[in-house]
């Protein structure tokens, strides 16, 4: 499942514990959920929905987009960026759509149940 | 993304990888140059803002290794540059590869040759023969028949005709018997093999002729009503020289004038395992053609003489069908007792056919395959053994190439590879050898009479079967060097004493290992060799109770020539009359058979006076019609009474002379002498007792058989002759009389009795061949795998060696060493391979004659072969050990 997924790389956060792999893949497909988007962009959007509370690494952000593309979660595709600069621009797609869906709902299950135990007195 | 998918997109990647690799940095560089000109607006110098852009990425080559992972080729690409680096390595050591090559290509094409000879003796047997695989055979059995296995014996055909209407799980019932006609060829008359079919023979076996037709129903019926033949294509290239106006010509055959109405089709040769048919003729021809037993026996229900076969309905099982046949023949018995009891039906698998070929070739077969699946073990051994030769060669390739960050696994893949290229190269050789060979199958089959044509067709099956072997003995012979390889130590590698890099031991466990099996192997094959080059001996040795030497056998087909029976005599007469007179011919006699010939004898049903037999046993017992003096030209003994006479005529009382055996079974210890037999219904006397004699082969046991003149039974055409003069002079004679007797005639093929009873052992002499043949190879290649470990040892312990020459060993003492650990691992491997030997020549048991599968002569020969191979082997790496010059291994 998502936090017992520890791969090599891992988000790293400003003040913030280290954001598991699967996780990160899972902000990813949020920010694509919104529009498409070239590299740049989407670390810059996934910053912004944070409040700047999370600080991207292209170390991190290149391997997760080509391995959910490889995933067949999203495409890409040559486009042109705002400043007419030639930009691969990734989309999400149908399956990748289902698989936000999918992921966040699972997400949010274990959430609950860790801070419920969290609670206990 | 599905697996498939994933597939396609790597493999169009390869063909796009370079722009794969300029699109990803083309986008990384698109990523830094914003990232820069946002650090320039936050108020960064230009530079400054480049550099940290590019910082925050880190491992930039490395980001763009892991896209090209994701996007490029990955698998296949690196599966692609393997296979391209294993060709250049290939042609950089050309003759290393060759003799690799070489070595897998006579493993696996042997077993390629042998599987698809399998394939068209046991599952195909026939070409072109539609719906073989629901096919079975069908026979009748008995108790109380001698000599034929599981008492089977042929089937009536009133019993047959009443076995089709009644059976309800085929789609039908055929005959073919097979049988033969002469044919004259110049000076020579030769024997055809044709067979007796019923008339929906073509129909359902599903092939048609090519020209004409096949049999109509109304074929079936009727006493020789039909003269009518179907010729194959062969004959009518051969004989007629594809005469277009065929259909409608005449062909004499065993007397009577028949009309060609049809040709086969190309590539059919009928269904008997190990003959080629040249001609069909239908069941009503049946009593010109069926040369067991005269008489019209169409009508007869107790004359057994047919052979068939049967096809199931679909999804019909074989119990099911087996009871059904059942069923019906006990009816049969029930309604016809005399003719009937105790005989029942059964039905064969096709290479299970008692009355063809298909049985006496499943033996030899069995040895092949043996035969070459060791060959196949021994040669990857031997492979194995060069690769890890060559590995060692090219250990610093290896090192350089862990050094600077390959994986041991892609290392493993990649010397895989290699060995999966030389597999497949082997392969394709192979396939082609088997190709080459499948005609090479004739080789099993016995000789004598007739055209043998049996190839075995290379199909799906035998390439599917070549291919796992391919992949079988890449596994075997490349993964271990490639493991090896990858286990190399980079520290003490990259040290410039190598102490034995690919090891790291001075024993080379893995190669003494590859040779110890190597040797065992070869050794079993030897071991078989000699077993069965021994039993071959034996049987060879062993006496068939009547003359060989010195005695010729011919025949003349009067009967085919259309003679009846008065003529017949008369030119018998005549012509030994003239024969007799030439000098050197001690005497001559003809006879219906000769021993040992391919064709089966008579049987008869025999009663006699004072012999009860069990209730459900028909006695039965295989006799042969003579001429005067049969037992005296063939010297057998006469044990007591007379032999038949001129004067034994149809007019005279019917008289026999049984052998010891039937005397002993029959009369219980009274003289037969005197007493009457009751043959077939007749009653006749015996006259005398023949010792026991082999008829059919060497090794049969002793059987009843029995003797009754020609004249008073049924004329024959075989001509023994007793002589010392050679077969040349002899022919050159036998023409000449038989053309002053008929200028029409001619006599079949003059051979020595040697000969045709060396005919009988032709399927053993080949096994042994082959095994010879094969057991050479493999102790060649174990001698060269052991002289390729020996040699490495030697160059692994030359500093040894200088050391202790150096302290006084003189070079005898280093020679001794050498060779006694070369012997040392042949012992090893020896005694493996008697293990494996002593448990495994059991299953040779039924081959071996009158010989135990341990004799020790075949063990010990064996022993000596090896071990003479060893030191030869070891002999060489020896000497070179002895003549290091001291100093210099020191110094290295």
């Amino acid at each position: 499942m998502l936090l017992l997924e520890v791969k090599r790389e891992k988000a790293r956060v400003g003040n913030m514990p280290e954001l598991p792999q699967g996780t990160f893949d899972m902000l990813v497909l949020k920010a694509l959920s919104l529009g498409p988007m070239h590299g740049f962009g989407i670390g810059q959007r996934i910053q912004q929905l944070a409040n700047d509370m999370l600080q991207v690494e292209e170390g991190t952000l290149y391997p997760a987009l080509y391995r959910i593309e490889s995933r067949g979660w999203i495409n890409s595709a040559w486009g042109l960026s705002e400043n007419n600069r030639r930009a691969r621009f990734y989309r999400l797609t149908r399956s990748g759509r289902r698989q936000l869906a999918v992921e966040r709902s699972e997400w949010e299950h274990v959430s609950l149940v860790i801070n419920k135990v969290l609670q206990a007195t | 993304m599905t697996t498939a998918k994933l597939f396609w997109q790597r493999l169009r990647a390869l063909r796009r990888s370079d722009q794969i690799h300029s699109e990803i940095a083309e986008e990384l560089r698109f990523h830094i140059e914003q990232r820069a000109a946002e650090n320039v607006r936050r108020g960064m110098a230009p530079e400054a803002a480049r550099d940290a852009a590019e910082r925050r990425f880190g491992h930039l080559s490395q980001i763009r290794e892991e896209g090209y992972d994701v996007r490029g080729g990955g698998g296949i690409e690196a599966f692609v540059q393997d296979v391209r680096f294993g060709f250049r390595m290939l042609r950089l050591n050309p003759g290393f590869s060759a003799l690799a090559i070489l070595c897998l290509t006579l493993g696996i094409g042997s077993n390629a040759a042998v599987f698809s000879w399998i394939e068209g003796i046991l599952l195909r047997p026939y070409p072109l023969v539609v719906g073989q695989d629901r096919m079975l055979a069908i026979s009748g059995t008995s108790r109380g028949v001698p000599g034929a296995p599981g008492n089977s014996t042929n089937m009536s055909w009133p019993d047959l005709l009443d076995l089709q209407k009644n059976c309800t799980l085929f789609d039908w019932f055929i005959v073919d018997r097979i049988t033969g006609t002469t044919l004259s060829i110049g000076d020579r008359a030769e024997t055809a093999t044709g067979s007796i079919v019923s008339s929906n023979y073509f129909d359902a076996i599903g092939v048609h002729p090519v020209l004409g037709r096949g049999f109509q129903p109304e074929e079936d019926f009727g006493r020789n009503a039909h003269p009518v033949t179907v010729i194959s294509y062969q004959m009518w290239q051969d004989r007629f020289h594809a005469d277009p106006g065929i259909i409608g010509r005449t062909q004499m055959m065993n007397g009577m004038l028949h009309t060609i109405i049809g040709v086969a089709p190309k590539g059919f040769y009928g269904t008997f395992v190990g003959r080629a048919m040249q001609f069909w003729v239908p069941i009503s021809m049946q009593e010109k053609f069926d040369s067991a037993q005269p008489g019209y026996k169409l009508e007869d229900r107790g004359a057994h003489w047919t052979e068939g076969y049967v096809r199931l309905k679909p999804g019909v099982t074989l119990e099911q069908a087996q009871q059904e046949v059942s069923a019906v023949a006990k009816r049969l018995e029930l309604e016809y007792p005399e003719t009937n009891r105790g005989r029942g039906v059964k039905l064969f698998r096709l290479w299970q056919t008692p009355f063809n070929n298909a049985g006496t070739l499943l033996p030899t077969l069995g040895i092949a395959v043996a035969v070459v699946v060791f060959v196949l073990l021994i040669v990857c051994a031997n492979v194995s053994n060069l690769l890890l030769f060559r590995s060692f060669g090219r250990r610093h390739e290896m090192t350089v190439r862990l050094a600077i960050g390959a994986s041991r696994s892609r290392l493993v893949r990649q010397l895989a590879t290699e060995g999966l290229i030389f597999a497949t190269l082997a392969t394709a050789g192979g396939l082609l050898i088997a190709h080459w060979c499948r005609n090479l199958l004739v080789l099993l089959l016995p000789r004598g009479g007739g055209l043998m044509n049996l190839p075995g067709e290379i199909d799906w099956r035998v390439l599917a079967l070549t291919a796992a072997i391919c992949l079988v003995a890449t596994m075997l012979f490349a993964v271990v060097p490639a493991m090896q390889a990858s286990r190399i130590d980079l520290a003490v590698a990259l040290r410039a004493e190598a102490g034995g890099v690919v090891s790291g031991q001075r024993r080379a466990p893995v190669r003494s290992g590859l040779v110890l099996v190597q040797v065992a192997l070869s050794f079993v094959l030897l071991v078989a060799t000699g077993l069965l080059m021994q039993s071959l001996r034996q049987m060879e040795d062993t006496s068939p109770g009547f003359l060989r030497r010195g005695v010729l056998v011919t025949g003349i087909d009067f009967n085919g020539a259309g003679y009846d029976a008065q003529r017949i005599k008369n030119s018998e007469d005549q012509l030994s009359d003239r024969l007799q007179a030439v000098p050197g011919v001690a005497s001559l006699v003809f006879a219906r058979k000769t021993p040992f010939s391919l064709r089966g004898y008579s049987s008869a049903r025999i009663a006699v006076d004072g012999y009860i037999a069990a209730p459900d046993e028909l006695p039965t017992v295989n006799y042969n019609e003579v001429g005067p003096g049969y037992l005296a030209t063939m010297g057998i003994p006469l044990l007591s009474g007379r032999e038949f006479t001129r004067d034994d005529i149809e007019t005279t009382p019917p008289v026999a002379i049984v052998n010891e055996t039937m005397a002993a079974q029959y009369w219980r210890g009274q003289n037969p002498i005197g007493s009457r037999v009751q043959v077939n219904g007749r009653w006749i006397q015996v006259v005398g007792i023949a010792k026991t004699s082999k008829y059919r082969n060497l090794i049969e046991t002793p059987e009843p058989f029995f003797y009754v003149p020609m004249r008073q039974s049924a004329m024959g055409s075989t001509l023994t002759i007793r002589t010392l003069l050679d077969p040349g002079t002899v022919s050159k004679a036998l023409v000449r009389e038989v053309r002053a007797i008929d200028a029409n005639l001619s006599p079949l093929e003059l051979i020595t009795m040697q000969e045709q009873v060396d005919r009988t052992t032709a399927t053993q002499r080949v096994s042994v061949m082959m095994l010879a043949a094969f057991g050479t190879v493999a102790v060649f290649l174990a001698a060269v795998g052991l002289y390729g470990v020996m040699s490495y040892l030697v160059s692994q312990g030359t500093r040894e060696m200088g050391l202790r020459m150096a302290l006084g060993a003189t070079p005898s003492d280093v020679l001794r060493m050498v060779m006694s650990h070369g012997l040392a691992l042949t012992a090893g491997g020896l005694t493996l391979g008697a293990v494996l030997a002593l448990s495994s020549t059991r299953l040779l048991g039924y081959l071996l004659y009158r010989l135990s599968p341990r004799d020790p002569v075949a063990f010990g020969s064996a022993i000596v072969i090896m071990v003479v191979a060893a030191m030869t082997a070891s002999f060489l790496p020896a000497w070179r050990a002895a003549q290091t010059d001291p100093l210099r291994a020191l110094r290295n």
